[in-house]
């Protein structure tokens, strides 16, 4: 299209030489070569074709950042002559995440996570060192090199406090300290590069699946079976221990076998909003539009949510392996991972795993000589929890902002790049191939007669054991708070959170309810992405209220009202309350809120703004939180 | 010499109606129309702030929305297509709430003065009351506005409520942007793009209450690919973007609507032929648009037939005709 | 178009810069200036070749098939590759998109028409339409992208030499009568004189006296100088114009005339043959009169009463005579916003498109000829002394000579330039924004150099709208189409000259004056 470049802005060698190493160097003039061929004088094509690679956008500014540390105007205009896209919508894209930077800044920079978990466990004291030794965030290192920022959910909340340190430059890495304590991170910050230890975490990988460790306790599990026990790095450690037979079995049974066994399984989403995957199989299936799209979301940025990360850290073949399987069933030819960018190491190991997949002829042209072409394409996050809504990943993949979607038309229809398109989260597609190696009723057996099979729980706060346990559904939050070794320190329970920050507070008063879809709402609750957080007694829930308000302004959109103006004005009426000024009365001031949640949950676009207030009013309603009666 | 191959199939409407219920009365409509046009056939307006009949609905302000029996939420009515047995409720106790509220988010945040009375009307109508969320934090805040970094933000001021007030951005002789009007409609961004000029000059940048509208890294518009065609102005619904003329005339409270007059004539430049409306006052010309429902452009107009008629005045200037409006 | 572009539609630019629209384009076929013939017939000769053409619609509606085919059979695509520098295959890709699409339509402006042979290159185009059966069905078509507001009106009304209102003939008696009766004159049964006639008109002395109404040809024609010296030389020249032009100040009398788009009634036909109301919005300034006032005043003081007609009566008179604008009453121009002619009756629709007759069976008309035209390169010829091409064209914030633009501000205006490729500035010595002297056969300017990249080595670029300050129109040659009498502004021959170093300071020392008073 007819580009106007950001005048003077030229790239650097560095810039110039991330973006061709994604996109190969430009070869023409028109793409932004220095010195123009002597055929460009006399034709070009700048058609359909040339604006038609769009969805390198993001992957492209991750390119450029991960060189430079931040996006440059000169970078912004080499990406934009790439890729035929306008720098003022380049602009918007770049700016709509928040690992994006637009404006020079250290190579080095330290994201400390400032949510629920980690405030709880010890990130205060972080922040006073960092503060204290560096400066407030954002204020560089004496020379230059490193910053620190204060960060939402990491997803590292079974190892809290936890830091994404990100470094950009020719040995661009990406590590996660967890538990972190602040010298680890000054060391790292200030320290001399050379000689930083590794980080032992890393290395072991993130195994934080308590029930992995008792032999007894890890014979029940199907999801986390491999998790510590194989090497998740090795797709021969993978097939020795049954993978790959579920994909054989999809081969024999064919498309409508597969999806027949998924229906008789009775399998429901664990995103959140438990829809059949047998049913969205089949209308991924059945539409006649071509081609079909096949999306992994593990875009998990549910504060408190971690779950997706230990699966696809340790068990990254099975994930690539239950892709296949769905892309068959619901006649996709392409997948992508959606991985949300706080993740290195899971990035990593699906990277890793798909590689070696495509190598034995798992992925890619005549899958197991069985004549069905597969691959898939992994799309690193930038630091954005509206990304997770299936619409707004859909955009946020095509280079647009992540921005929801109306719908209708719903994605099984009008999906990615307008066509039929499955998405599933991690853990819904970690459950095919059990599926199909137990066969469909089997698998219904367990769990409850409306929850089919296990459930992945992510129990961190403040509790004994925190991690991921996977248990069957109909188990009580009382037996899984008990399996975590109970409350912290064998502190009083005063509140938890169940289903993550678009979840509910419950009390102690709601221990004994069923851990299924259709028990949490009966109490009022939903399962949400399964978190299980609790409080003792000497945490200011005001504190952690006030935070899950600060989250949800953070990550709204920004693109309806409801949603964009909502989320700050319950921010603002939580820390009047907070503070003990009140605008009119308590009562009043309680009125408003719930106004607001009415508005954000009836009129907002998409599920972010209809879930935004639910934990603040579970707060206020469960736990009487600034309530004019309660004695203070 | 141009050569476009037309490969789409032509758009044929369908002879399909469709029947639904609005507030208790019995509608039928065409396939394809939305729940607004069932609402019109019915004589039940609809308040909407995004809409533009010429623009792809983003159905961002929810104004519009209504009540439709089997949903969980509220549906708006400006994109929503009808189906058939639809039981649509305009006026229910819900959508009177969602109205309101919206109503109130944004008068609470964004300078409405500007915008035509029958926003006013909406506000009066649906009894909003933006002053419930405190009185409005107005401090200067248009550098940090332009430069936010997403998932980040300063808490507001206690007590107060946040807005987005700043001053406006004056930097050609053509057109100004005071983004302390800007509801962030999107309309302005899709009649720059795709939806009529494809010029891309300007995007939704940042995100949440900080998304606004910025060219590439906030360069002033000359800087940018801006090319002036003023089709964002006119489709502005809260003056946000203004023609210097009336921005001028209003400072000076010249500004007067009741003494100007509308007329339509055709572009006095190239041979497409497009439909000026002149906004007459004093015998001066002091603003241009173009009607939205005009097939040869649908309201759409380029630099020349937007801004290029000061010529007829310099020429009433130089013969003498006394100078009664602008400041100019 | 981009419209058409987001719904797939694929589009292919034919241009020797690489325009706004070639940003866009599936295929950009940078042709050297004045080679248009030699790309079409290579088009045609290869849709004939590849077995493209649609032979139904050729036999059916057309003649002189077999006089095309010989004519066009030695321009093979490495005839065009040679003569036109676009890549033979390129072409050929264009040809068989051209020939293959569902529906296809050509597109062109004065890149066509403003050259020596600016008919052929329009025939050109229409035998690769007639070839392919691209007319006169929705979708595909012929469009010439007419540039000033009426020019297409102006042509119906009969302001053109061979032509009565509503496209008849002066030559054809039967068309002719009509008029004769009406107007209760006799009118010569020849054409009259183009412009172009006109100026060699006053060159021999046959022409002495000369009215002109809402043109400024002392700035708009080329070879400017010619113009100026002949206009100045008439025994009277009398100038009807909204300002006073340069054209105007060489004028015995002028008559200041109303703004006809906004301060008067009337109508104007667009590109697309629609007839579109103009209306009165302000009042002139004092002394400024109406168009037809003044006519009407004219007519009375040479000894006819007109009375004071409205435009509306005007054009209820034009209605009576012209077939074409029958049916379009103001009441029904006013209500539908517009009418396509032709539009012969007031019950029925106007006509969306013109040739639909050529699908009738019988065919509704008469059938279209093919015309075998031959490539013809520019008169001004490059050569060591004139090394490079100068082409012609507008930009988008100006119109023409700048009479009415110049009224507004403009962030996009910079004034005059002459954009080369970077390129021939490294080689020429001369830098971005260096004043320079521009030298054809006929003349030389001074103006500021301009980097463009959307230009190739050897060519350049230039606009008429900043007359007053650079005279563009010295450097244009006046070779003139014998048939439409349009001059070839878009290829003359220049060179550049570095102006010496004492004059380039003496002009940046004039620069920093005018910057500071």
């Amino acid at each position: 299209m007819d580009l106007r470049l950001i005048q003077n802005a030229t790239p650097s060698a560095e810039e110039r030489d991330a973006v061709d190493s994604l996109l190969g160097a430009p070869q023409t003039d028109w793409r932004g070569t220095p010195h123009e061929a002597p055929a460009d004088a006399y034709f070009g094509a700048a058609g359909h074709e040339s604006r038609g690679h769009r969805h390198l956008l993001l992957p492209a500014l991750h390119a450029v950042r991960d060189a430079t540390g931040f996006i440059s105007p000169g970078g912004l205009n080499y990406i934009c002559q790439s890729l035929d896209v306008p720098p003022a919508d380049a602009y918007g894209v770049a700016t709509f995440y928040a690992l994006f930077q637009m404006a020079p800044v250290p190579p080095m920079i330290a994201h400390v996570c400032d949510d629920i978990a980690c405030r709880m466990s010890g990130a205060r004291e972080v922040f006073a060192e960092l503060e204290s030794r560096i400066g407030p965030a954002g204020k560089a290192t004496p020379d230059g090199r490193a910053t620190w920022h204060r960060s939402p959910c990491l997803g590292l909340c079974e190892c809290a406090p936890a830091v994404l340190l990100q470094r950009a430059g020719t040995n661009q890495t990406d590590e996660v300290i967890a538990p972190a304590d602040a010298s680890a991170v000054l060391t790292r910050l200030t320290g001399d590069a050379r000689k930083v230890e590794p980080n032992p975490q890393e290395l072991n990988g993130s195994l934080h699946a308590p029930q992995t460790l008792d032999p007894e306790c890890a014979k029940g599990l199907r999801l986390l079976k491999r998790a510590g026990r194989v090497d998740p790095e090795s797709i021969d450690a993978y097939r020795a221990s049954g993978g790959y037979e579920a994909l054989r079995r999809a081969f024999d049974l064919g498309p409508d076998g597969v999806i027949r066994e998924v229906l008789d399984s009775r399998l429901q989403g664990r995103g959140g909003a438990a829809f059949p995957t047998g049913r969205k199989l089949q209308d991924v299936a059945r539409a006649p539009a071509r081609p079909h799209y096949l999306i992994c979301n593990a875009d998990e940025s549910e504060p408190g949510t971690f779950k997706d990360r230990i699966l696809m850290e340790n068990d990254p073949f099975a994930l690539v392996e239950a892709m296949t399987i769905a892309g068959y069933a619901a006649g996709c030819e392409q997948g992508y991972i959606y991985l949300r960018g706080e993740y290195p190491l899971a990035l990593a190991r699906v990277r890793h795993a798909i590689d070696a997949a495509r190598r034995r002829n798992f992925l890619g042209a005549d899958i197991m000589g069985e004549g069905y072409h597969f691959d898939i394409d992994v799309r690193r996050g930038a630091g954005a929890y509206i990304c997770g809504e299936e619409t707004a990943l859909f955009n946020s993949i095509e280079g647009f902002r992540g921005e929801p979607r109306n719908k209708p038309p719903f994605p099984t229809m009008v999906g990615l790049f307008g066509k039929p398109t499955m998405v599933n989260n991690v853990e819904t597609l970690m459950n095919l191939p059990e599926i199909l190696i137990q066969g469909g009723p089997a698998f219904a057996s367990v769990g409850t007669e409306q929850s089919t099979g296990t459930k992945l729980f992510c129990v961190s706060g403040c509790v004994e054991r925190p991690g991921v346990y996977e248990l069957p559904f109909g188990v009580t939050l009382r037996e899984v708070l008990d399996l975590a070794g109970g409350v912290r320190d064998g502190r009083p329970l005063q509140a938890l959170l169940l289903g993550g920050a678009a979840g509910s507070f419950v009390t102690t008063e709601d221990l004994d309810v069923e851990l299924t879809f259709e028990g949490t709402r009966a109490i009022g609750a939903a399962l949400g992405s399964a978190v299980i957080m609790p409080f003792d007694d000497t945490i200011d829930m005001a504190d952690i209220v006030l935070r899950i308000a600060a989250f949800f302004r953070d990550e709204s959109c920004g693109q309806c009202v409801p949603c964009r103006v909502g989320t700050v004005r319950q921010e603002e009426a939580l820390r009047r309350l907070s503070a003990g000024v009140p605008l009119g009365s308590v009562d009043q001031e309680l009125a408003l809120i719930s106004e607001l949640e009415l508005v954000m949950r009836d009129a907002s676009i998409c599920g972010l703004g209809h879930t935004a207030s639910i934990a603040v009013q579970s707060a206020i309603s469960k736990l009487h939180l600034f309530d004019s009666k309660r004695a203070q | 010499m141009t050569v476009a191959a037309t490969t789409h199939r032509l758009h044929l409407k369908t002879n399909r109606t469709v029947d639904l219920t609005v507030d208790g009365q019995h509608v039928r409509v065409p396939e394809g129309s939305t729940i607004m046009k069932a609402c019109q056939e019915v004589g039940i307006g609809t308040p909407t702030l995004c809409y533009e009949q010429t623009l792809t609905p983003v159905n961002a302000c929810r104004v519009c929305v209504v009540e439709m029996e089997g949903s969980r939420a509220l549906v708006p009515a400006c994109a929503r297509k009808v189906e058939p047995d639809m039981v649509i409720w305009t006026d229910s106790e819900r959508v009177r709430h969602s109205r309101k509220l919206v109503l109130e988010l944004l008068a609470s945040s964004v300078d409405l003065s500007y915008a035509p009375d029958e926003v006013q009307g909406y506000l009066d109508h649906y009894d909003a009351r933006p002053e419930r969320f405190g009185p409005p934090d107005t401090s200067d805040g248009a550098v940090h506005r332009d430069h936010t970094q997403a998932g980040h933000h300063i808490p507001t001021t206690n007590g107060y409520a946040a807005t987005v007030a700043q001053p406006p951005k004056i930097d050609n002789e053509l057109y100004i942007r005071d983004y302390s009007r800007c509801i962030l409609c999107y309309k302005c961004v899709e009649a720059c793009g795709v939806d009529a000029q494809n010029t891309f000059a300007i995007a939704v940048a940042g995100r949440g209450f900080d998304a606004h509208i910025s060219t590439e890294f906030a360069a002033p518009l000359p800087d940018s690919a801006c090319v002036y065609c003023g089709n964002c102005i006119a489709v502005c619904p809260t003056g946000a973007l203004i023609f210097k003329s009336e921005y001028d005339m209003r400072q000076a409270e010249t500004w007067d609507e009741e003494r100007q007059t509308e007329t339509d004539t055709i572009c006095p430049y190239c041979g497409v032929g497009c439909t000026l409306r002149l906004h007459v006052q004093d015998n001066r010309i002091v603003k241009v648009t173009s009607p939205m429902d005009h097939d040869v452009t649908n309201g759409n107009l380029c630099i020349k037939g937007r801004f290029g008629w000061q010529f007829v005045q310099n020429r009433a200037r130089d013969t003498g005709v006394e100078e009664s409006v602008g400041t100019s | 178009m981009l419209k058409a572009i987001h719904n797939g539609a694929r589009l292919y630019v034919v241009d020797p810069r690489r325009t706004s629209s070639a940003q866009w384009a599936d295929g950009w076929l940078g042709l050297d200036v004045g080679s248009d013939i030699a790309l079409a017939n290579a088009i045609g000769r290869e849709i004939i070749e590849a077995g493209l053409c649609n032979h139904a619609f050729i036999e059916h509606s057309t003649l002189n098939f077999q006089e095309y085919k010989a004519g066009v059979e030695s321009y093979t695509l490495e005839y065009a590759e040679r003569e036109t520098g676009v890549p033979a295959q390129a072409i050929r890709e264009l040809a068989h998109a051209y020939a293959r699409a569902d529906r296809a339509q050509l597109c062109w402006t004065l890149g066509i028409t403003e050259h020596h042979n600016a008919v052929d290159n329009v025939l050109a185009l229409i035998n690769l339409s007639l070839l392919t059966g691209h007319v006169g069905r929705y979708g595909s078509g012929l469009c010439p992208l007419r540039g000033q507001n009426n020019v297409q009106g102006g042509g119906d009304m009969g302001a053109i030499p061979n032509r009565l209102p509503g496209g008849n003939d002066v030559e054809i008696a039967e068309q002719r009568e009509p008029f004769e009766r009406a107007y209760g004159v006799s009118i010569q049964a020849k054409p009259g004189m183009h412009l172009t006639e006109m100026f060699d008109a006053m060159e021999h002395g046959a022409m002495t006296v000369v009215y002109i109404v809402g043109e400024n040809p002392a700035q708009s024609e080329a070879e400017m100088d010619r113009a100026i010296r002949l206009l100045s030389g008439l025994e009277c020249l009398v100038v009807q114009d909204m300002f006073l032009t340069k054209t105007a100040e060489l004028a015995d009398v002028v008559f200041p005339a109303a703004a006809s788009w906004c301060e008067s009634e009337g109508t104007v036909t667009n590109s697309e043959r629609r007839v579109q109301r103009v209306r009165k919005a302000l009042d002139p300034p004092p002394g400024a009169k109406d168009d037809i006032e003044i006519l009407c005043e004219m007519a009375f003081r040479l000894g006819h009463d007109w009375g004071h007609p409205s435009a509306e009566e005007i054009w209820d008179e034009l209605r009576s005579l012209s077939s074409w604008h029958q049916g379009m009453s103001y009441q029904r121009l006013e209500a539908e916003g517009g009418l396509h002619w032709p539009c012969p009756s007031e019950v029925e629709p106007d006509s969306k498109f013109l040739h639909g007759w050529l699908w009738q069976h019988p065919v509704g008309g008469p059938l279209a000829p093919f015309h075998a035209v031959e490539h013809d390169p520019p008169i001004d010829k490059l050569t060591d002394d004139f090394p490079v091409r100068l082409t012609t064209g507008r930009r988008l914030e100006s119109f023409n000579t700048g009479v009415q633009t110049s009224g507004y501000t403009s962030p996009l205006r910079r004034g005059e330039s002459l954009d080369i490729h970077p390129d021939d500035g490294r080689s020429w010595g001369i830098s971005d924004g260096e004043r320079v002297r521009v030298v054809s056969r006929r003349g030389e300017v001074e103006v500021v150099v301009r980097y463009d990249p959307i230009l190739r080595p050897g060519l350049t670029f230039m606009t008429l709208h900043f007359q007053d300050d650079v005279a563009t129109n010295l450097l244009t040659i006046d070779a003139t189409d014998p048939k439409s009498g349009t001059a070839e502004f878009k290829a003359a021959a220049i060179r550049v000259e570095k102006l010496n170093v004492e004059a380039a300071k003496t002009v940046e020392v004039a620069a920093v004056a005018g910057g500071e008073s």
